[in-house]
C-alpha cells in the first residue's frame, strides 16, 4: 500500500470521527436539555437557587444563603392543600430537637391573602418560621408543581433529598436526620 | 485496496465506477451503479467513487456508511412520517383539559386505543427521546450523505477531460456518429458558445457545458435544513428562547416569568367584546356556539423594570418603562421580550359588600361592611356599636367531609364565617356566608349577615415570547428555497464531441429535461454537417 493512501485513510478516519463526535454531541444536548424541561423541583445534589422571603407578618426577612453550613428544610404549603396541614405536627413535633442540632426548618407558604393565614397559625401554633411567597415567585423558580413539596439541603448546601407529596413522620425524621451537620 | 490506473493515464481513487478523467468504465466496479454491458450507462454522481466499500475496518467507517446510505435515509423519514401522523391521531398531553390525568384520561376518552396510545408515550411524542433522535438521525444521515456525495462528484466533474473514451460516448443516452470529413467545427463551436456553453478542447475533442451549479442545489438545500435545524436546537438554550404564560389579575402586579426576575407587568384593564347577539349575522353561529364569541379581547398594561438587585421573593424597586395593551395579534413589545394575549377568565371576585340586618326582618340595616377578597381584614365596625370579625375565609369554598375548606387561593366561590359581636355582647353570634348559601350557626342568631353587592375582575393570560432562533430558521428556509430553485430550474447540459478518422462522433448528458437537451443539439448542430443524435432510450423502448 502507498503510504500516501494510508495517509489519506488516517485523515478521512480523523475527520469522519470528529465530524460524527460533534453530532453525537449535538443530539446529547437536545435530549438532555428535553428532559431537563420536563422535570419538577430542583434537582438532586444542584445547589439550589437563594432567594428572600419575609417572615410571615412581619418585616423581618430571611434568605436562603443565611443558613450556610446548616442543614435547611423547605417546605412548600399551603393552607387549601389538606395534606400540606397533616405534616405540620410532624414538622413542629422534630423542630425543637433538629433546631438544636443545627438543622432549620422554612415553611414557605403560597397563600395570597394574609387572614386565612393568621387564622391557620393561631389555630396549628407553629413555632418554626413561616414565609410568605405571595407571588409565588420562589415557588416558580424552584420549579414546584405539586403540594406539599419539600426540599432537604445538606450543610454542604446542595439539595440532598426532595419529596412532591405527604410525607410521614418516620420519614421526615429520617430526612432531617441526613441533612444535620456532623460534628 | 488499489486506486484504479486508467488506460487514459488517469488514476481514480478506490469505488470508481466511470474514469474521472475519460469516463471509461471501471470493469471490476460496474456493479456499484448497477451498470450491463447491454444497456445505457447509470450517470448517477457521474460513476464518482462515493462511500467507497474499503474503508469499513473500523466501527466510525461503519457508521458513517450506514448514515452514507439513501436507502437508511429514506426509511428514516417515512417512520418519523408515520409516527408525526399517529401522534395526531389523539390530542397530545398539552392540549388536553387542565387538571386531569394523563394516565386515566386517554383510557377514558378513548378506550383501548387510547391507553395503548399512552403507554406508548405518543400523548407525548413530539418532545420524547425517541421521535428526537429520529429527527437527529435524519440530521446526520442528511449530512453524511450529502458529503459522501457532494465531494466525489465535485472532484469528477472538475477533473473531467474533454476527450472521452468511446465507450464513455457510446453508452451516453444521446449519442450519434456521423461519417462525414465536412464538418465545420469552428462553426460548432461558435453556435455553442452562442448557447451559454462553456466549451473546452483536447486533441480535437470537445466538452461543451453549462450550468453546473444546478449540480449542487441539492446539497445547497441540505445545507439550508441542517442550518433549520440547528437553528431549532438553538430553542433549547435559554437565553435564546424562551416560551411562558401568566396569568395576571386586574390591579395585580406581577413578576414577567422567563425575564429572570427582571421585569413586572401591572394589569390595568382588561377588556373583552362579544360579538353582537342582535346582529342577524351572527346570531345562527352565536346559537350554533351555545355561549358569547368573543371579537376581541385586551390588556391594558404597565410593565416595570426592576431597578435593584434580584432577589427571589424579595419585594421589588420598580421603574416604569411603558404602557401598552395586548390584543391578539397585537403584542407588547419591550426589551426583546413580546407579550401575546393568549387567554383569559371573567369575574373572579374582587371585593363583597354585606349588611348586618335582624333576622326576620330585611328592612332593618346595622350598617354595611365591604371585604376585599384578595386582603380582607380581621374585624369590621359597624355603626351602633357592631363588631364583625372575619373568622374564617375561604377564597374557593367548598365542603371536605363535612367540613369547610378552600380548594384554593383564588376567589372564585367565597365564602366566610362571621363572627357579629352586637353592642356590649361578648359572645358573638356564628353565621356562615357564601354564595347562595347563608347558615345560621347556632339556629338561635338574632342577626343576618347579607351579601348586598359585589364587584368582579378579570384575569388576563399573556404568553410570554423572545426568540433569537428565528434569524437561524429562516437563513436556513432562505438558503433551503436557493437550494431548490437552484437545482430545479437550471439543468446540468453537457455534449460531447470526438473527431473520428471518418468522421465525428456525438454524444449528450443531462441531469434532467432531457427534450431540451436535444432541442439544443438540433441548434448547435444546424449547418455545421453533424447530423442529429439520436436518443438511444427512445430506440429501445
Amino acid at each position: 500500500m502507498k503510504e500516501t493512501t494510508i495517509e489519506k485513510k488516517k485523515k478521512r478516519l480523523v475527520f469522519r470521527s470528529i465530524l460524527l463526535a460533534v453530532m453525537v454531541g449535538l443530539v446529547v444536548f437536545a435530549l438532555i436539555s428535553n428532559h431537563n424541561e420536563d422535570k419538577n423541583v430542583v434537582a438532586k445534589g444542584e445547589e439550589p437557587p437563594d432567594f428572600q422571603l419575609k417572615k410571615f407578618g412581619t418585616e423581618e426577612t430571611v434568605s436562603l444563603s443565611d443558613y450556610e453550613g446548616q442543614g435547611v428544610m423547605i417546605n412548600f404549603w399551603a393552607t387549601y392543600c389538606e395534606p400540606c396541614k397533616d405534616e405540620m405536627p410532624y414538622m413542629e413535633e422534630l423542630y425543637d430537637d433538629y433546631k438544636e442540632q443545627g438543622v432549620e426548618i422554612l415553611a414557605v407558604n403560597l397563600d395570597s391573602t394574609n387572614l386565612v393565614v393568621e387564622r391557620f397559625l393561631s389555630e396549628y401554633g407553629l413555632s418554626f418560621p413561616i414565609l410568605h411567597d405571595k407571588d409565588g415567585q420562589v415557588m416558580d423558580e424552584y420549579d414546584v408543581g405539586q403540594l406539599p413539596s419539600t426540599l432537604f439541603i445538606n450543610p454542604e448546601g446542595e439539595v440532598e433529598e426532595e419529596v412532591v407529596g405527604p410525607l410521614t413522620l418516620d420519614k421526615l425524621e429520617g430526612y432531617l436526620d441526613e441533612i444535620t451537620p456532623k460534628s | 485496496m488499489n486506486e484504479i490506473k486508467c488506460e487514459c493515464g488517469h488514476v481514480n481513487p478506490e469505488g470508481t465506477v466511470l474514469c474521472e478523467s475519460c469516463g471509461k468504465p471501471v470493469a471490476d466496479n460496474q456493479h456499484l451503479n448497477g451498470n450491463d454491458d447491454q444497456k445505457l450507462l447509470n450517470m448517477r454522481y457521474d460513476g464518482s467513487a462515493r462511500r467507497s466499500q474499503t474503508y469499513n475496518r473500523t466501527i466510525i467507517d461503519k457508521v458513517w456508511n450506514f448514515f452514507s446510505s439513501v436507502k437508511v435515509g429514506v426509511t428514516l423519514i417515512v417512520i418519523t412520517l408515520i409516527a408525526s401522523a399517529v401522534g395526531t391521531i389523539f390530542p397530545q398531553e398539552m392540549y388536553i383539559p387542565p387538571g386531569s390525568n394523563a394516565a386515566t384520561h386517554y383510557e377514558n376518552q378513548y378506550g383501548l386505543a387510547g391507553q395503548i396510545y399512552y403507554q406508548l408515550g405518543f400523548h407525548n411524542l413530539f418532545t420524547s427521546w425517541w421521535y428526537m433522535v429520529l429527527l437527529a438521525m435524519i440530521g446526520i444521515s442528511i449530512v453524511i450523505a450529502s458529503l459522501d456525495r457532494f465531494i466525489p462528484l465535485y472532484k469528477t466533474l472538475k477533473t473531467q477531460k474533454p476527450k472521452r473514451h468511446d465507450k464513455f460516448l457510446k453508452k451516453q443516452r444521446i449519442f450519434g456518429t456521423t461519417e462525414s470529413t465536412e464538418v465545420n467545427m469552428e462553426l460548432l463551436k461558435n453556435n455553442l458558445k452562442k448557447h451559454r456553453f462553456k466549451v473546452k478542447e483536447e486533441d480535437g475533442s470537445i466538452l461543451a457545458e453549462k450550468n453546473r451549479f444546478s449540480r449542487w442545489g441539492p446539497y445547497v438545500n441540505h445545507i439550508g435544513l441542517i442550518i433549520f435545524l440547528l437553528g431549532s436546537l438553538l430553542r433549547f438554550v435559554p437565553a435564546m428562547y424562551i416560551d411562558e404564560f401568566i396569568w395576571v389579575r386586574e390591579g395585580e402586579t406581577k413578576v414577567i416569568n422567563g425575564t429572570d426576575g427582571e421585569y413586572y407587568i401591572r394589569n390595568d384593564e382588561f377588556l373583552l367584546e362579544n360579538y353582537d347577539e342582535n346582529d342577524e349575522r351572527f346570531q345562527e353561529a352565536i346559537q350554533r356556539n351555545g355561549q358569547p364569541v368573543p371579537k376581541t379581547y385586551q390588556t391594558n398594561a404597565t410593565i416595570f423594570k426592576r431597578t435593584d438587585d434580584v432577589v427571589v421573593g424579595a419585594d421589588p424597586e420598580l421603574e416604569e418603562i411603558k404602557q401598552a395593551e395586548a390584543r391578539v395579534n397585537h403584542p407588547i413589545k419591550f426589551d426583546n421580550f413580546t407579550l401575546y394575549q393568549a387567554s383569559y377568565q371573567q369575574n373572579e371576585f374582587r371585593d363583597m359588600t354585606f349588611e348586618l340586618h335582624d333576622m326576620d326582618d330585611e328592612d332593618t340595616t346595622y350598617g354595611e361592611f365591604t371585604v376585599d377578597l384578595s386582603d380582607p381584614d380581621s374585624e369590621y365596625e359597624l355603626d351602633n356599636g357592631y363588631r364583625v370579625v372575619l373568622d374564617s375565609y375561604f377564597p374557593e369554598y367548598e365542603l371536605n367531609d363535612g367540613e369547610p375548606v378552600s380548594k384554593s387561593k383564588y376567589p372564585k366561590n367565597p365564602a366566610f364565617v362571621f363572627n357579629v359581636y352586637p353592642p356590649d355582647e361578648s359572645e358573638p353570634e356564628v353565621s356562615f356566608a357564601g354564595i347562595g348559601a347563608n347558615v345560621d350557626g347556632s339556629g338561635e342568631n338574632d342577626h343576618k349577615v347579607n351579601l348586598v353587592d359585589f364587584d368582579v375582575r378579570d384575569v388576563t393570560g399573556l404568553t410570554i415570547r423572545k426568540d433569537y432562533t428565528l434569524p437561524f430558521i429562516a437563513l436556513g428556509g432562505a438558503i433551503f428555497m436557493i437550494g431548490v430553485i437552484q437545482g430545479m430550474y437550471w439543468n446540468h447540459r453537457r455534449i460531447w464531441i470526438k473527431p473520428k478518422e471518418d468522421g465525428v462522433w456525438i454524444a449528450g448528458h443531462t441531469n434532467k429535461n432531457w427534450v431540451a437537451l436535444k432541442r439544443e443539439i438540433e441548434k448547435v448542430t444546424k449547418d455545421t454537417g453533424v447530423s442529429s443524435p439520436a436518443d438511444q432510450q427512445e430506440l429501445k423502448g
